[in-house]
């Protein structure tokens, strides 16, 4: 054990120490927290790690909420099973809109707009599917246990977005040390030589795919019986995709701790300007902000805010070769 | 002529008549892609600053949209500049996937700049021919629709006319078929490429103009019309303005 790691333990320890000093409101911004960096680290192995910008995760995000309500809805599944069926169903999803891109070339922008494409179909459809709410979306009804995936009060969802974000983040390092991970960032940097190479890069983009979907639609699940009402135009439309992005990129894409970096930066500021921002009658501030904070990193930090903080840390962090 | 022939031949004058605008916001992306390979992912929202413009224009100042074209046109003109000057420079050279960002954010900024300044309601105003419509034999035609129609058309002839035979026009082509080409014989590529991003933004403006008086505006509906851009454009072919007319048309008819 190095001291990078040691100072992870200590920052785990004290995040799981918060919920006995903090209020509730500023646990709310918490669990935000670690929502949008386990969502931004389940975009980041598509787009970070294979270089494939998909700007429609929020189909996945809705898959695995309108998946595991449906299911609890109408089969009385409870749904710590019904968000891996959603899991599963955004990973289908993922393969099918993969298949499409990856087979048949489709690059940079093109493929960008096949995520879009895809997840403005999907929100289009499920706005007229009358057992899934059509426009109006679906009210949970609240009825706390464990079984059910409710709870009062803020401190058990707090736990679970905190362990969620620390299992994505154990599962894009194992990722990364992996063949597959490798093989992804082959593909990123240069997909055609990766090919020459004798790399199967449709095969490793189809995994990666696969495995971000299914990340994101856990994340989509998680959120539903947080919030208590599903809406198409939210969970599906663009405007999450955008949002979800967004921490990622300003951390740093295509690391292991940029995701998370970049959600404890944006999402207070977000938290707090929306609240301060609607309080004055300015809605949408916020996401002129957001616009704004994203021009200014692509054009003068595109490798994100990690560079930055990784010489902060240098001393603690132990040569080694081949940096990612 | 039979009730349902009527019908469908009335459906598909419709669709066509609205193609033609379809034709012209995509004729704008397809410009700025074509001499740039940049995808203008803020293309509708673009669209929907021209239409608050001619909006406020004719609740404000009691001028048609219809006339008020060539100071909306202006306006997006000026705006698209802007982009182009301080952002789009800039990443002209960046890998493909890195551009699409900074123009998704550019949409969010304008999208919610519309939403601060004039609030999230659907507005239509009540403009001179709005309603309107004549009848040509059995077949019902919307003014407003014909008009944009034809204006339409003529935008789009103007810029073919102004790429073949003006020096401008010559220095666009030249520049987006061979940039390194451009720059050896002495052109201003920079400068061109301000210019490019500026028309293609004027002509979606003077598209949302034509669309005023033919739907509600609201911040919201700049991505539907990005969307539908790229539709027309794939279409038609990227970087072919013909194209995209023809595949404006052909969207509207199966609209």
């Amino acid at each position: 054990m190095n001291r990078l790691h040691l100072l992870l333990v200590l920052i785990l320890a004290v995040l799981s120490g918060l919920p006995l000093v903090l209020s509730k409101y500023t646990l709310g911004i918490f669990i935000m927290i670690f929502y949008y960096a386990y969502l931004g680290q389940s975009w980041n192995v598509l787009t970070g790690y294979t270089g494939h910008i998909s700007l429609g995760h929020a189909l996945y995000i809705g898959i695995g909420a309108y998946t595991s309500v449906f299911l609890a809805q109408h089969y009385g599944l409870s749904p710590w099973v019904g968000m891996f069926a959603g899991g599963i169903l955004a990973s289908l999803v993922a393969l099918i809109l993969g298949f499409l891109g990856f087979r048949f070339g489709l690059r940079g922008v093109y493929f960008v707009i096949l995520t879009i494409a895809f997840a403005e179909i999907t929100r289009l459809v499920v706005s007229h599917i009358e057992v899934l709410g059509s426009f109006s979306g679906i009210f949970l009804d609240f009825d706390p246990s464990f079984r059910n995936f409710q709870f009062r009060g803020n401190i058990p969802y707090y736990y679970i977005a905190l362990t969620m974000m620390v299992l994505s983040l154990a599962a894009v390092r194992l990722i990364e040390i992996s063949k597959l991970g490798r093989f992804m960032v082959a593909i990123r940097e240069d997909e055609d030589a990766a090919q020459a190479l004798g790399v199967n890069t449709f095969k490793y983009n189809m995994i990666a795919i696969a495995i971000s979907a299914f990340m994101t639609a856990l994340g989509g699940c998680f959120y539903a019986n947080y919030i208590f009402y599903l809406h198409p135009d939210s969970l599906f439309g663009m405007g999450l995709s955008i949002e979800l992005i967004l921490r990622p990129i300003v951390g740093g894409m295509g690391t292991l701790f940029g995701p998370i970096l970049g959600s404890f930066i944006l999402t207070p500021l977000s938290e707090v300007s929306r609240a301060y921002f609607s309080k004055g009658g300015l809605e949408g501030m916020h996401l002129i902000l957001y616009g704004i904070i994203t021009i200014l990193v692509v054009l003068f930090m595109p490798k994100g805010i990690i560079v930055y903080v990784r010489q902060w840390l240098k001393p603690l962090i132990p040569e080694r070769k081949g940096d990612d | 002529m039979g009730m349902d022939s009527t019908l469908a031949v009335q459906l598909l004058i419709q669709g066509v008549l609205l193609g033609g605008v379809y034709g012209l916001i995509a004729i704008g992306l397809s410009l700025i892609f074509g001499v740039m390979g940049i995808i203008n992912f803020a293309h509708g929202q673009m669209m929907v600053m021209g239409m608050y413009i001619s909006y406020w224009i004719f609740v404000l100042l009691g001028i048609d949209p219809y006339i008020s074209l060539v100071a909306v046109a202006a306006a997006i003109f000026i705006l698209g500049w802007l982009i182009q000057y301080t952002v789009v420079n800039r990443i002209l050279d960046y890998p493909e996937a890195m551009q699409v960002l900074p123009l998704v954010s550019i949409g969010l900024i304008l999208e919610n700049a519309a939403l601060m300044l004039w609030g999230p309601d659907h507005r239509s105003p009540q403009t001179a021919l709005g309603l309107d419509s004549m009848w040509v034999g059995p077949i019902m035609v919307d003014t407003s629709r014909l008009i944009a129609f034809v204006l339409a058309i003529i935008i789009t002839f103007l810029i073919f006319i102004f790429l073949k035979k003006s020096n401008l026009g010559k220095c666009i082509r030249a520049a987006s078929d061979n940039r390194t080409g451009a720059v050896l014989v002495g052109i201003d590529v920079d400068r061109i490429y301000n210019m490019s991003f500026a028309i293609g933004a004027a002509t979606t403006g003077a598209a949302g103009c034509l669309l005023v008086p033919l739907l509600p505006i609201s911040p919201h509906i700049g991505h539907d019309f990005t969307l539908t851009a790229f539709i027309v454009v794939i279409l038609g072919g990227m970087g072919n303005l013909l194209g995209a007319l023809v595949g404006g048309v052909i969207l509207g008819v199966a609209e």
